[in-house]
């Protein structure tokens, strides 16, 4: 697949809210196209509706009205255990405050992705410590989430969300939590994997400075977006 | 499907001491409950066995018809010279047939450790009364002489009981007695009985010649048969003639449903309140795990395994409740002694006893107890929306 060809296609996408007899309108019929290998940073003003968009992406929410095409294919109707599916094999997720299970080494916090595929228990343990060992913590498979500083968690759940080899990873506010250097470090991370492993990225972010380690940056503004070149 | 459910499952169990303080109330309250009901089970089969001990097939008990119990019966002493005539009934050895009148009388003594003054029986017995109990053992001293005076005592009287020490004279109603003996019937009903000749029980009593019950041993448990035939075809008898064994459950019976009749509903209504724990440590635990399950969910999980976990979890604590409610109660309980009225307001010494069926029983309910508190916070893990990946 090349660069260019489109990994999302989003056509005519709303997504409303009824609260009472209000209705808050996030999106209305917004067109788009998100290149395979893409790295974009979203932005845009708190309630812009990015992490709204960032769930139509993964298959966790579904539009009110219009379509998600992901490689051709509409997600956005597949049945509940469809769309499931669709998330293991294709959707990574990166969270700001993790989402790691405390109970679980980082190693079977890793593992939980596998779990859903035909992965034989060597050939899983072969996939989580390449995970581990990508995301530089190789070191501390045995540790639990509460053994580890934020950065070290936010790239054990980085792990976690490149074990299983999907096409894209979706961060939202992945360094929201974390201090200047430590986050520099895992947008180094996520840039890595977008340029050597293909990785198409969709981040959401307040930071301009973690904004600029994308291709490009996309400003969301009442339901719509407007393009920014890199500075 | 079944490696999702097993991992989810070990994800929950492993994350039950988060919410240990929960957890351990959820434990607790289901051991109770096991605590009671087999408090009172245990009871109720303590007094079975006790009752049912003396139950052999071989020996009648005749009593008044329409007399349910040996207070309320007559027997004359017409009818018990045609008793002896009877056919079906063994002979000793000299050739006199195994058939023993008694009577019997409620006195009262100290107990030993209230300090308190409770029922004892006494009953007049014929020579052949110890031959028809099965088990009798004289366990120290002799057997009472005829008219003397004297009594032989009952083992649990004597342990319960102040003053029945061999050779020590002891007061009951207005009379001094003798204590020349001590015997053993193996833990029936008749332990706790003390002993002594009919015809002195007649005289101090003021009973005449009549008694209450006649007592036989048949030649088979078979023959009692011939002997209710002929008891029915004599009309100078009018006497129910009970196997020993379908006496005691009959008058076992009573007390013992009244032991279940009281214990289960407590018992229940106890499981409701644990019901009530469970369910609301199940929704604690499963609020707590929102973000998990949800982000579970969002990595691709199915509902299901959630729910099963869910269930597990409560299942487990359930479990460990039982078996702790188990445990204990079989260490507090089992083989302690205690003592109720028996029929006719005497004393009878039973032991509790931790049957393995009651301990069974206990540990079904409380898992029972468990799935059904656990089964609507499992759902609500099954439902988590996947957009509670951002709650915080
Ligand atoms: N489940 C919901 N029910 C009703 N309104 C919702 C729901 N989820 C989001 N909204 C509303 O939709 C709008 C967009 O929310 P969203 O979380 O996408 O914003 P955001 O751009 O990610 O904001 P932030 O930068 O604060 O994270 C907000 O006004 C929010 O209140
Ligand atoms: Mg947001």
């Amino acid at each position: 697949m090349t660069a260019t060809s489109p990994l999302y296609t989003l056509k005519s996408l709303s997504k409303r809210y009824t609260r009472g007899k209000e209705t808050v309108t996030i999106f209305d019929a917004l067109d788009m196209t998100i290149p395979a290998g893409d790295f974009i940073a979203i932005m845009g003003p708190s309630g812009s509706g990015k992490t709204t968009l960032l769930n139509l992406l993964g298959g966790i929410d579904r539009p009110s009205s219009g379509e998600v095409h992901f490689e051709g294919a509409r997600i956005d109707t597949l049945s509940q255990g469809r769309l499931a599916r669709w998330r293991a094999a294709h959707a990574g997720f990166i969270f700001q405050f993790y989402n790691l299970m405390p109970t679980l080494t980082a190693a079977q916090n890793v593992e939980l992705p596998l779990l859903l595929t035909r992965l034989s228990g060597s050939a899983r343990k072969q996939r989580v410590k390449t995970a581990l060992e990508i995301v530089g913590m190789g070191d501390r498979a045995r540790h639990r989430p509460g053994q580890l500083s934020g950065g070290q968690q936010q790239r054990v759940a980085i792990a976690r969300a490149i074990v299983a080899d999907p096409k894209v990873l979706l961060a939202d506010e992945p360094t929201g939590d974390l201090d200047r250097t430590t986050a520099d470090e895992i947008l180094q991370t996520l840039q890595l994997l977008n340029a050597e492993m293909g990785k198409t990225i969709i981040m959401v972010t307040h930071d301009p400075a973690a904004a600029s380690f994308a291709e490009r940056e996309l400003h969301l503004n009442k339901g719509r977006f407007e393009e920014r070149g890199k500075a | 499907m079944f490696k999702q459910t097993t991992a989810v499952t070990l994800l929950n169990l492993r994350s039950i001491p988060q919410r240990w303080g929960m957890s351990l109330a959820t434990v607790l309250s289901i051991a109770l409950v096991v605590g009671v009901l087999l408090g009172f089970m245990a009871m109720a089969s303590g007094f079975r066995a006790t009752l049912d001990g003396a139950g052999s097939d071989d020996v009648v008990i005749m009593l008044r018809g329409g007399a349910m119990t040996e207070m309320n019966s007559t027997v004359s002493r017409d009818e018990v010279r045609l008793l002896e005539a009877a056919p079906g009934i063994a002979a000793s050895a000299g050739g006199d047939p195994l058939i023993s009148s008694e009577l019997y009388v409620v006195a009262d003594g100290l107990r030993r450790a209230s300090q308190t003054r409770a029922n004892i029986a006494l009953r007049g017995i014929s020579p052949s009364g110890p031959q028809l109990r099965a088990q009798f053992a004289l366990v120290d001293g002799r057997m009472f002489e005829p008219g003397a005076g004297e009594l032989v005592v009952g083992q649990s009287v004597q342990r319960e009981f102040d003053g029945f020490g061999l050779g020590e004279t002891v007061r009951l109603g207005n009379n001094n007695w003798t204590v020349v003996g001590v015997f053993s019937t193996g833990g029936s009903v008749f332990d706790s009985e003390v002993w002594t000749d009919l015809g002195v029980v007649q005289n101090l009593y003021q009973r005449g010649s009549g008694v209450q019950t006649v007592r036989a041993r048949l030649t088979s448990p078979e023959a009692i048969t011939p002997l209710r035939d002929y008891v029915a075809n004599e009309p100078r008898l009018n006497l129910e003639v009970l196997s020993e064994r379908d006496y005691f459950a009959r008058s076992a019976g009573g007390t013992t449903n009244l032991i279940m009749v009281l214990g289960w509903p407590l018992a229940i209504a106890m499981a409701i309140g644990a019901l009530a724990g469970a369910w609301n440590a199940m929704y604690a635990s499963v609020d707590a795990r929102t973000r998990e399950l949800a982000t579970l969910r969002a990595i691709g999980f199915g509902g299901f395994p959630a729910f099963i976990a869910a269930l597990a979890e409560s299942f487990v604590l359930a479990l460990v409740g039982g078996l702790a409610g188990v445990a204990a109660t079989w260490l507090l309980f089992d083989g302690i002694t205690a003592s109720t009225l028996g029929s006719g307001f005497t004393q009878i010494v039973f032991s509790f006893a931790v049957t393995p069926d009651a301990a069974l029983q206990g540990v079904v309910l409380a898992v029972i107890v468990g799935l059904l508190g656990g089964f609507v916070p499992a759902l609500r893990a099954a439902r988590i929306p996947l957009l509670a990946v951002h709650a915080s």
